[in-house]
């Protein structure tokens, strides 16, 4: 039973943190049609956000409360930026997002490597995070559980965001048609920008978790970037629940792998299984039924 | 405004230029690198040249694949790494002799030797899978994506996926791979010695001559009805297949070719650098590999070459002074050239000329 429920359970903590990494990208990507690989870095600059905010606020009990909507504005502020110097221009230009994005993302990890150095700095954790809670004869760490708690809400602030906000009404529309969005009214200029400040700023959340985990490190980034994309891909374009499934499959697959296998095996395996499900659905588990030929 | 005589001889030099043009650049850059480079240079800077040249020839490969065919390929550290391992192993169990194993093998594991190191003893055996693994891999990973027409960005992120998992795998795998290390310190190829500088020389010459072997492959290519039919496919994929071809063969032959280019490069690289490591070949390195093409112009003949040549320049240049600023300019350089020259350094001149003769014509029309 241990050797069954340990994977389960770390693999769905791992999953949580991939799946706010996924849910910007999946907005920004699947939505937009931005591939921005310079999410990553939001991430780490929401892990060095929770650390900045600890040095200033030094109650470690409080602080990490009030790093997630420091992180959250800091790495939306970065995504705004990013919107508005560089992915503007290129809104057709979808591979080309990547590639200028691969840019950014080199810049700011060096950038983070000469302000904080190479080395990573440890974060505290609070105090009600000490222990753990005994479910089904198996410990569950609190940090664990924070980690899940905080990928719930980000996911049910982002749905409800979109189901129920004109805001997200807003988005819905300028993504099923955005000239016929435009003719109504909505700029979607001003669209593109939240969602980008949206989706990066849930980078930022997710950082708050990692910093939990295993401190900042200038390469934080580096490490989700990848299977945060191969969730995207594998959950569907545009399709929170695809999302939610693939992340969680993608995390859990990949714990029980580690468990078999070494670490580096696990990450080549999965790569193959991705690889093999786009075999037998290559749009993701779940599409947008469209009248298109691919 | 000018008669036609008069613009008859200059329209016969353009169409000649366009027929035998690529030919003739190839020809410079031949002379350039095969000449005039091995008398100027010292043993050193010829050296780091050869480096250069075998990522020129993983980038001509580049540009066929991602410029002409529309393949954004953010893994060919993978098969430049195949090929470089390849090599490398071969290189490996020379040094140890006939029966020995290699020498990290003893330092990290056991002392014994994997069984699919064995074959890599016959240098005709490891030339052969220097162009045949990376061929099949290739064939086998874009069967799957391509016939399943997985493109675009998801074709992009799994091939950087694909890096990332290679890179990591050779690390853990230590005992038959040299980890992190990579495998280094090769006395001799092919019974050359390589300490001596002559022999040297002679690895420069034949990186820079399979460079420009490629470049006559990727002239020759673009000339010829696949060329045409892989820019077409880039271009409008669904009208190609209405035409009757199947784009994914199309894809997967200038993928092959790609992949099989970029084991050639890995394989020179080897000897010529004295190392092959994850770090060469990791998500990181693919992605330079990239910076070169796009610098160059990813759809021209020579831009590939020429920008991975530049590239490869500046990072020694910078990066011997300037360490941690040769990050941000990498960095920088992908978003100016992508968003201000997307069609790179080559697509300059074109434009220049073609801004140059309109101000004369206009110039010209206003006396008359």
């Amino acid at each position: 039973m241990e050797s069954f429920t340990t994977p389960l359970l770390t693999g769905t903590s791992t999953a949580a943190i991939l799946l706010i990494a996924a849910l910007g990208l999946a907005l920004t990507f699947g939505q937009m049609g931005v591939i921005n690989m310079a999410h990553g870095e939001f991430l780490m600059a929401g892990a060095y956000a929770t650390y900045l905010t600890q040095q200033v606020v030094t109650n470690a009990d409080f602080s990490v409360l009030l790093a997630i909507p420091v992180a959250f504005a800091v790495a939306g502020l970065l995504g705004l930026a990013l919107e508005a110097g560089v992915i503007r221009w290129m809104y057709h230009r979808p591979l080309d997002t990547l590639l200028v994005t691969v840019g950014v993302s080199m810049v700011l990890q060096q950038l983070a490597k000469d302000l904080f150095g190479a080395q990573g700095d440890p974060v505290r954790q609070p105090g009600w995070l000490d222990g753990s809670l005994a479910v089904l004869g198996y410990n569950w760490p609190y940090t664990r559980m924070f980690t899940i708690a905080l990928a719930v809400a980000a996911l049910g602030g982002l749905a409800a965001l979109l189901k129920y906000s004109p805001f997200g009404r807003q988005i819905r529309a300028t993504v099923q048609n955005r000239d016929l969005a435009e003719t109504m009214g909505i700029s979607t200029r001003q669209v593109d920008r939240i969602t980008f400040f949206v989706g990066s700023g849930l980078a930022g959340i997710g950082g708050v978790a990692l910093a939990l985990a295993s401190g900042t490190n200038p390469n934080l980034g580096t490490t989700y970037i990848i299977p945060a994309f191969l969730v995207v891909v594998a959950g569907g374009l545009g399709q929170l629940r695809g999302t939610v499934i693939a992340a969680w499959l993608v995390g859990v697959v990949t714990a029980f792998l580690t468990d078999w296998f070494s670490g580096s095996t696990a990450q080549v395996v999965t790569f193959a299984l991705v690889v093999i499900f786009l075999q037998v659905r290559p749009q993701g588990l779940f599409t947008v039924r469209t009248r298109g030929l691919a | 405004m000018t008669g036609p005589r008069r613009t008859a001889a200059p329209a016969r030099v353009a169409g000649l230029l366009r027929t035998w043009g690529g030919l003739l650049g190839i020809g410079l850059l031949a002379l350039a690198l095969l000449v005039v480079a091995p008398a100027v240079l010292s043993d050193f800077r010829l050296g780091n040249l050869g480096k250069y040249c075998c990522w020129a020839i993983a980038a001509v490969g580049i540009g066929l694949a991602w410029g002409r065919g529309g393949m954004l390929v953010m893994g060919q550290g993978v098969f430049f790494g195949i090929g470089g391992y390849a090599m490398a192993m071969h290189l490996k169990l020379e040094a140890a002799g006939p029966g020995n194993v290699p020498d990290f093998m003893v330092l990290y594991g056991d002392g014994t030797m994997p069984g699919w190191w064995e074959p890599f003893r016959s240098g005709a055996f490891t030339l052969v899978a220097i162009v045949v693994v990376p061929a099949v891999v290739a064939a086998v990973l874009g069967f799957a994506i391509f016939k399943r027409r997985v493109r675009g960005a998801y074709f992009a992120i799994l091939n950087q996926a694909l890096a990332v998992a290679f890179a990591t795998l050779l690390v853990a795998t230590i005992k038959q791979t040299g980890g992190f290390n990579g495998l280094n310190s090769f006395p001799s190829f092919f019974g050359y010695n390589l300490y001596d500088p002559v022999n040297r020389r002679m690895l420069y010459s034949i990186a820079a001559g399979l460079l420009i072997g490629c470049l006559v492959l990727a002239w020759h290519l673009q000339r010829s009805r696949f060329g045409e039919l892989l820019v077409a496919t880039r271009d409008a994929e669904d009208r190609v297949r209405f035409l009757g071809h199947d784009p994914a063969n199309i894809k997967l032959v200038a993928f092959v070719i790609a992949a099989v280019m970029a084991s050639i490069g890995g394989a020179m690289f080897a000897p010529i650098a004295g190392i092959i490591s994850p770090s060469d070949v990791n998500a990181t390195a693919s992605i330079l590999l990239i910076a070169g093409v796009a610098l160059g112009g990813r759809a021209s003949l020579l831009g590939p070459a020429l920008g991975a040549l530049a590239v490869g320049y500046g990072q020694s240049a910078l990066s011997e002074s300037f360490p941690n600023q040769w990050t941000y300019f990498q960095g920088a350089l992908f978003i100016v050239v992508i968003l201000l020259i997307p069609a790179g350094l080559a697509s300059l001149p074109p434009r220049l000329w073609a801004a140059a003769t309109r101000r004369t014509r206009a110039g010209t029309g206003g006396a008359a």
